[in-house]
């Protein structure tokens, strides 16, 4: 290893050392200024050879050493930010990626709505059959923790009720597949119990038994393609994002106070869930340290990462720590499933309530709300009327689902968004925007100022066409992966080729910004899903 | 909705129809149109695929301006009129003016007629692509080149380039240069020799007359009415004149051979024959630089490309086996169309490498192939059209070795 560097070195030297002496041999014949520059540029490109070899001898010293340095080389290693004084251990400098700043940011202050509605909805779990099983008929009153649906591929997963009250309607969509089980939840809440589990003594089996009885089971996800777990699977490691970094997201240091001693407990449970670690992906990027309560837990591997959007994606995080193949699975859950998790032994029921951000620049009163999930959105945003000129989102503006009025917010969210919709003509909007718009490009000026919020609306700002830019998705995605060759494996239907560059890696979140960023304006999640449920059929 | 906008909604022609693509083709120009994001993002950058092209047109621009004004003043130059560069900035703007025009206009017509038609054939809206190929096609062509002829060119690029491969974004060769080398393997007594870089003289010899017509008698009618100085057709072609470029020249006799007609000034600021638009260094520069800071144009393409160059440049010069090979290395970016090709058409993102690491070598191998072919190569001293087009076929294999180590990196891991 060091041979070879020590050759590239002399190499390099050996360039260096020869452009003065060629431009002094000529420089006799003509005294122009091209001279000049040529001895500048020489100079850079001997700067930058001295950089080059100073920043791989770093390498290579950090390398016998083994110490933990980001694995890009170059210039980027050299320049990398340094931590933030209050992180501790591992640590991933990102580069790449892009912060959308919009306006609509939820003040930090709690409201407890009441709510008329709420709703499962089958269609949040990736892979459900169309027609799931539904245990109860409109009508019938359930306890909050009961099960209400199940789904006939995969029946030992049970998906219970958030809240006790009267099974209202099951909502039907195209070719009669159930969109929606829609709840009209009592005054009183009354909770289906919980068996006692002493958790010193439990075995792995008996708790996964008892997460799935209890309902809890469907919070936890797996990477790869983003699914509930598989009950029978032993993960490698499971991995929680405790920030989240897509625009205008709820923020998880706020959402923990008060909830401290649930977290603590949620995650005591998942180390027992594997044979591997438990890894949090920590905030690097404030001034300030993130909350205690993600700081201080010592049964967890806390790995920190700083950086632009998506770097609070939790694939990612999996990616820089321990990535995840086909055959080399990760759970994934998010903060507040996590509480959920731990309420079940420190309240000792199935309490679904989550922090819900009400966010966007069309929502009046921005605040964080603490309703049950799967609320009915209308019941959100009370006293303000939304109508067809709103973009109604659940979850934020790059990978949230577009939502009526009467729809209710999706299982693993708590964000919702509302925006400008944007059906109107722009009189040459693609030269000359009357309004500034959030842009990586650099053609705009917003480069220039980076604290601006801009207002924003659904318009594509142009029309779809075929690939032509190149490098720009990877300059969005700070992963070893390359979307764009990827992209075009999947709609190949290039199997090898999809599982070779990564497919596995990435779920529709991490592409997101890829698509928003798009000059061509391609629907890169919608091509991800499709390569990775041809992916899920095939193996 | 605006009265205009009412008023261009009204007039709309059937869908479907030719005059309906090309309708779709205009409005949009002139309007974003009123299309909202479903699936997917709910929110869209604000670049598309026309404002990139137009970036790369208005880097262009300050080329076309000298490039017209340099076809007039290498014509008076020629004729032993008005010598000094500003000296008759009217006549030579407009001589100018005379030359570009047809030739751009042909361009567009030609490719924007073949874009449009194959639009409205497979029913999908006016795509950009030929907005640049169309601003560069012009910049790259002799002025003297017959029109027929670059009709014929642009029509073979378009047609057989661009279109048989699906249109823009599925070509494997740049489009201007595959114009450009059809007419350098088609006609190549039109494009090699001297004649064809100095526009208006019957023949690149001394006491040849010069070739006014129409456009010409019109200028003077409108500059005698000004009181200004006109075309004269009775000028010859003063002794000594070659209109050779200066590559020929090296070709010839190396650097002393070009320095004995060319000082070192005018062949950087682009006081020299050549095509239309190369043949100002700082000026492309300009561009080049604008489409490294909006990030359009891709600085390793150039910086690879240069250091190739550079490299090719020494090892020719430590060979040293003819004049040309002993032209010092760093005088070879006097000479010709490195700059633009740089610039220009190395960084066109549908024929490059697509991955960072295969454009550093992309760029690296143009530049060492094309300077090898322009200092070997017998026929025609120039090389960057050739070697741009052989690493465009060759760049999708540069690719595929960049994702097969990703992809076995991958499989060490696992």
């Amino acid at each position: 290893m060091v041979i070879r560097y020590r050759r590239l070195i002399t190499n390099i030297l050996f360039l260096v050392l020869l452009s003065p002496t060629s431009l002094l041999a000529q420089s006799t014949s003509s005294e122009s200024f091209l001279n000049v520059g040529l001895v500048i540029m020489a100079v850079i490109v001997f700067i930058t050879a001295l950089i080059l070899v100073g920043d791989n001898l770093i390498g290579i010293e950090a390398k016998e050493g083994k110490v933990n340095i980001p694995s890009t080389g170059g210039f980027s290693r050299l320049f990398a930010k340094k931590p933030a004084k209050y992180v501790e251990g591992s640590y991933h400098a990102l580069t790449r990626g892009f912060d959308i700043k919009l306006t609509g940011e939820a003040k930090k202050e709690v409201e407890s709505i009441p709510v008329s509605a709420v709703a499962l909805q089958p269609p949040n779990f990736t892979g459900m059959s169309p027609i799931p099983k539904v245990l109860f008929e409109p009508g019938q009153e359930v306890l909050a923790g009961d099960a209400l649906f199940f789904d006939k591929k995969r029946p030992d997963i049970k998906y219970v009720s958030p809240v006790s009250g009267e099974v209202a309607a099951i909502n039907r969509g195209e070719k009669r597949a159930i969109t929606e089980i829609v709840i009209i939840p009592d005054k009183e809440q009354r909770y289906r119990q919980v068996p006692s589990v002493d958790l010193n003594t439990v075995s792995r089996e008996e708790l996964i038994t008892f997460l799935i009885n209890t309902g809890a089971w469907p919070f936890i996800r797996q990477r790869p393609y983003n699914l509930v777990a598989k009950p029978g699977d032993v993960p490698e490691n499971i991995f929680v994002s405790t920030f989240d970094t897509a625009p205008l997201a709820p923020d998880n240091d706020f959402i923990i106070q008060g909830q401290e001693n649930e977290w603590e407990k949620g995650i005591e449970i998942l180390t027992k869930l594997t044979d591997g670690k438990v890894y949090l992906g920590l905030n690097a990027n404030g001034p300030d340290a993130p909350a205690k309560a993600f700081t201080n837990i010592s049964s967890a591997e806390k790995v920190w990462f700083s950086g632009p959007h998506p770097v609070g994606n939790v694939g990612v995080q999996i990616h820089h720590i321990h990535p995840v193949s086909s055959t080399n699975i990760a759970w994934v859950l998010g903060v507040q499933d996590v509480i959920v998790i731990g309420r079940l032994f420190t309240e000792g029921r199935f309490n679904a309530e989550r922090l819900v951000a009400l966010t966007g620049q069309c929502v009046e009163d921005r605040k964080y709300v603490r309703v049950p999930l799967g609320a009915k959105i209308s019941e959100l945003v009370k006293g303000q009327e939304l109508t067809d000129a709103h973009r109604i989102i659940s979850g934020d503006v790059l990978s949230g689902h577009k939502k009526s009025q009467e729809g209710y917010l999706d299982f693993y969210d708590d964000q919702l968004t509302v925006i400008d919709e944007g059906k109107e003509y722009e009189m040459f909007g693609w030269l000359l925007p009357l309004k500034m718009r959030p842009s990586t490009s650099k053609t705009y000026p917003n480069f220039m100022f980076p604290d601006v919020e801009f207002e924003v609306n659904t318009n594509t700002h142009g029309e779809r066409r075929a690939f032509v830019v190149t490098g720009q998705y990877e300059n969005m995605l700070p992963m070893d992966i390359y979307p764009q060759h990827l992209m075009k494996a999947i709609l190949t239907n290039d199997y090898e080729k999809m599982e070779g560059l990564g497919i596995h890696e990435l779920a529709e979140e991490d592409i997101a910004l890829c698509e928003f960023a798009c000059t061509s304006k391609q629907p890169l999640q919608h091509i991800l899903r499709q390569g990775l449920d041809m992916m899920r059929e095939q193996g | 909705m605006s009265k205009l906008l009412e008023f261009i909604k009204k007039i709309e022609p059937k869908k479907g129809s030719l005059a309906h693509t090309l309708y779709d083709g205009f409005f949009t120009f002139l309007y974003t149109p009123d299309e909202v994001t479903h699936g997917g993002t709910h929110i869209k950058d604000g670049m598309d695929l026309k404002r990139t092209m137009v970036i790369v047109v208005l880097s262009l621009q300050l080329c076309y301006l000298l490039g017209t004004y340099n076809i007039g003043h290498q014509h008076f130059l020629a004729i032993g009129e008005h010598t000094a560069f500003l000296e008759g900035f009217h006549l030579k703007l407009f001589y100018g003016l005379g030359k570009l025009l047809p030739i751009w206009i042909v361009t567009h017509v030609v490719g924007l007629g073949i874009e449009f038609y194959y639009a409205w054939k497979k029913g999908h809206g006016i795509e950009e692509g030929f907005l640049v190929s169309g601003a560069l096609i012009p910049l790259i062509m002799p002025p003297d080149l017959p029109l027929w002829i670059l009709a014929l060119s642009v029509a073979f690029a378009v047609w057989i380039g661009k279109e048989a491969f699906g249109g823009t974004g599925m070509n494997i060769w740049n489009i201007a240069l595959l114009s450009r080398v059809f007419v350098f393997f088609a006609y190549p007594t039109t494009i090699s020799g001297d004649e064809v870089w100095v526009a208006g003289l019957e023949r690149a010899s001394s006491g040849a007359a010069v070739d006014y017509g129409w456009w010409h008698h019109l200028c003077n009618v409108f500059f005698d009415w000004a009181g200004w100085s006109t075309f004269n057709g009775a000028a010859q072609v003063i002794d000594g004149f070659t209109g050779a470029t200066p590559l020929s020249l090296a070709f010839q006799g190396g650097w002393e051979q070009v320095t004995s007609v060319y000082s070192e000034t005018a062949m950087w600021w682009g006081s020299i024959p050549g095509s239309i638009g190369e043949t100002s260094k700082p000026l492309i520069i300009v561009g080049a630089l604008m489409l490294i800071v909006s990030g359009i144009g891709s600085w390793r393409i150039m910086l690879g490309m240069f250091l190739g160059a550079v490299v090719m440049g020494w090892l020719l010069n430590a060979w040293g086996a003819t004049p040309f090979m002993e032209v010092p290395w760093q005088y070879h970016f006097y000479m010709g169309s490195f700059f633009f090709a740089m610039a220009f058409m190395a960084t066109d993102p549908v024929t490059a490498a697509s991955t960072d690491q295969g454009k550093w070598i992309y760029g690296f191998l143009i530049g060492f192939i094309g300077l090898i072919i322009r200092v070997l190569n017998p026929a025609y001293p120039e090389g960057w059209m050739l070697a741009i087009l052989l690493l465009n076929t060759f760049a999708p294999l540069i690719d595929h070795y960049i994702l097969q180590a990703n992809i076995s990196k991958r499989l060490k891991r696992a």
